[in-house]
């Protein structure tokens, strides 16, 4: 290659990286059960058309994170940000095998289970330490937002000065009550949204590429 | 001798005194025996990062299975632009609460108050 392509194709790496968007990493936090992996499949659907977990009724169903990349989300003004989602696993200070019993598995697996979640929790506490630019913060809408779990999360991720959505998740359920963690945290978004039903997420995406772009 | 429960509460003198890494062990260390530990000012926010973390990786099939934390919500002080720019609006650590998961159980929790049930093992 001659000096004079060598300084072209500089230039051009140089012009492409001024104007290539910035990709943020956002993770998904919340406390076990609040929906994050059906928000994370719902975003990943909706703009990519793939999944990113499994869903299940028996807590800490996801126990790694999983990380979907390049996922361009577009506001209803027009305005994009491109993202990497980070489905994360539910935070909480304790973890009891024996809660596992009840939904019909054995102990072995539910022992299993119980060291992999919290491998996990460690792992997403790790994440947020090191290596997430925002956080989508999941609250299910039927339970008491004062949980410690939400206070501590929430008072880490303001203390890491990181961008916040709060989202106020189940509102398709009779005893949703968004406006309690509107309540509760009235210093940062909170949107009321059915990740399963896919209900406000239009109004989610507005308020994402509004916070993290 | 009497049987009960041991609480230990730590001034913020005393925890002023100690690196994060050397609050986190205490309170582990003291947890795990069993022991109800009060902080009269809680942890910051990093540290409770890491509490969290070293706790999941104690935690052992029909032995310690955990903490219970609680403390107060952080208050609505300096949330205007002066505080921002001068740097108060930074979340304050409250008094709290820890405990095994297994023996503090939380009853009720409000913005300002805090009812919790202590079991013997």
């Amino acid at each position: 290659m001659d000096i004079l392509t060598q300084t072209k194709t500089g230039f051009t790496s140089i012009i492409k990286s001024f104007f290539r968007k910035k990709r943020y990493r956002i993770g998904i936090y919340g406390p076990p059960n609040a929906g994050k992996t059906t928000l994370a499949n719902r975003i990943t659907l909706d703009w990519t058309g793939e999944n990113i977990g499994a869903v299940s009724e028996i807590p800490h169903e996801t126990r790694r994170a999983h990380r979907q990349s390049d996922i361009c989300i577009t506001d209803s003004r027009g305005h994009t940000v491109i993202i990497d989602i980070v489905d994360t696993p539910g935070v909480t200070t304790k973890i009891d095998y024996k809660e596992f019993l009840e939904y019909g598995i054995t102990k072995d697996e539910a022992i299993l289970r119980a060291r992999e979640a919290t491998e996990g929790v460690a792992e997403a506490m790790h994440w947020l330490r090191e290596d997430i630019d925002g956080v989508i913060y999941m609250m299910d809408s039927t339970q008491d937002p004062f949980m410690q779990v939400n206070i501590m999360m929430i008072g880490i991720i303001e203390s890491r000065k990181l961008p916040v959505v709060i989202v106020a998740n189940k509102i398709d359920l009779p005893d949703a009550v968004p406006q309690r963690i509107r309540g509760a945290f009235p210093q940062h978004p909170v949107i009321p949204v059915s990740s399963i039903e896919g209900k406000n997420v239009e109004d989610l995406y507005d308020n994402m590429v509004r916070t993290f772009r | 001798m009497i049987e009960g429960i041991q609480i230990d509460l730590i001034s913020e003198e005393r925890l002023a005194l100690l690196t994060s890494i050397e609050k986190v062990h205490l309170i582990l260390d003291q947890v795990r025996k069993g022991t109800i530990v009060i902080l009269e000012r809680g942890l910051s926010p990093e540290e409770q990062s890491t509490l969290i973390e070293m706790a999941m990786l104690e935690i052992l099939p029909d032995g310690f299975n955990g903490l219970e934390i609680e403390s107060y919500p952080s208050k609505d002080e300096g949330t205007g632009i002066f505080s921002k720019l001068v740097g108060k609006g930074a979340n304050k650590p409250r008094m709290t609460v820890i405990g095994p998961a297994n023996q503090l159980k939380m009853i009720k929790k409000e913005r300002d108050l805090i009812s919790a049930w202590v079991s013997s093992r």
